[in-house]
């Protein structure tokens, strides 16, 4: 009889990572009730009444001597020999573990010598612990409740009624501060309400208010269209002029053309292209002096594609 | 902490509350819009001086979700209607950016 139907071999990769990473330690009954080899049957089969348990391992100091089984128990009872000290009727050869063990271990342990308990050593040799098949099916069920929660979080929301590509478009006027922002509180809002994880949501909120800001604080007027895709979100911003004389320039840090008053409202401090280009993932800008300005960036929304950014 | 439990301990003036019940992770002292949005953390206190509607579109942006206005600056009603609506606190001392720094920051 397999006491734990788990298979360390081929089981799913989330539960192998989750048997060899959760150890012994984190999963074994530290507060162990022991008994000495002098102490009589009688009174262990009171402690295991009390405990509600059915092994007792049975110590010299912090040394591990043997253990008790409700088992041994029951044959002196039988046997008559129930006043008997604990030493003669224990199991000397006791099967341990040590708690630095991955949990897989015990899993296969339990699965081989059909016992329900083993007592856990640790590098001293004293016991520090004992692991029951109930402590490790709490175990699993507890961690594997948070792997699943992690996973469920994974997975996009595919009853989500915008989950297909999705266009947006907004008209930005020159020196509007009333309505700049706008453009990206909807964005944002849209991007929200497709689950889209709330870091990649920001880095898309940041990039395209900077590029609003600039359309309202440099230009002539111009317009901001989001393109949403399952897997990105491509933000093209386009001015109808002055256009930028130098893009290497308003491309460094710093670097400003942005008049006093603009500057007074938290603006115009040289930092918006920098910004923009380092949340995103793809950058282009574009400008003829006299005609305007496109910048194009793209966002990408699926995690394992984005993790190769760096953070922000 | 929460929102509200920082102002209760700081006695600041409470212009709006919509987002008192947001917990505050940390705080980010800033005049500069484009640096807020491309630096300060998630989940910060904004201290500042830039009492205008635009400071609450670069807060909610950006995910903060409390603004203390400092040396008693006045803020625009209209900056107030957009707090309340993106569910942004707002608070004000005359207290200097410095001074209510390093008072959040021994709170948080």
């Amino acid at each position: 009889m397999q006491s734990i139907p788990f298979n360390t071999d081929n089981s799913p990769s989330v539960i192998l990572e989750l048997i060899f990473r959760l150890k012994i330690k984190n999963v074994m009954t530290r507060n162990v009730r022991t008994a000495c080899k002098q102490c009589s049957m009688r009174e262990i089969q009171k402690i295991m009444k009390e405990e509600r348990i059915t092994g007792v391992p049975i110590t010299e100091g912090s040394r591990l001597c043997g253990i008790v089984s409700m088992e041994d128990v029951l044959n002196t009872m039988d046997e008559g020999l129930i006043e008997d000290d604990a030493h003669k009727h224990m199991t000397r050869n006791v099967i341990v573990l040590e708690e630095d063990m991955p949990l897989s271990f015990a899993i296969n342990y339990m699965d081989k010598y059909h016992y329900g308990r083993f007592p856990v050593l640790n590098m001293n040799k004293e016991l520090v612990g004992i692991i029951t098949s109930r402590d490790i099916v709490n175990h699993l069920l507890l961690e594997m409740n948070k792997e699943m929660t992690r996973l469920e979080e994974m997975i996009p929301k595919a009853d989500s009624v915008e989950s297909g590509s999705q266009e947006m478009n907004f008209i930005c006027h020159r020196y509007d501060f009333e309505n700049a922002g706008k453009a990206s509180t909807e964005i944002k809002k849209a991007l929200k309400k497709r689950g889209i994880d709330r870091k990649i949501i920001r880095r898309i909120a940041v990039a395209s208010y900077e590029l609003e800001i600039n359309i309202v604080v440099h230009s002539e007027g111009g317009g901001m269209t989001f393109v949403i895709h399952p897997d990105s979100v491509k933000i093209i911003a386009g001015d109808r002029g002055p256009g930028i004389a130098d893009v290497e320039d308003a491309m460094t840090e710093g670097f400003s053309t942005a008049n006093d008053w603009i500057r007074s409202l938290g603006f115009g401090a040289g930092m918006g292209l920098p910004n923009v280009k380092r949340v995103s993932d793809e950058f282009q800008i574009e400008s003829t002096p006299g005609e305007g300005t496109t910048v194009t960036a793209v966002i990408f929304t699926n995690p394992p594609q984005s993790e190769t950014v760096p953070e922000e | 902490m929460k929102v509200k439990d920082l102002a209760g301990k700081l006695n600041y003036e409470c212009l709006v509350s919509e987002g008192d019940e947001n917990e505050i992770l940390d705080g980010y002292t800033s005049d500069l819009l484009s640096d807020v949005m491309g630096n300060a953390p998630e989940d910060s206190v904004l201290i500042t001086i830039q009492a205008h509607k635009n400071t609450v579109a670069v807060a909610s942006l950006a995910g903060i979700t409390v603004l203390l206005i400092c040396n008693n600056r006045p803020a625009p009603d209209d900056m107030l209607a957009a707090a309340a609506d993106e569910g942004i606190s707002v608070y004000r001392t005359k207290d200097s950016q410095f001074t209510a720094s390093w008072k959040v920051h021994e709170l948080i």
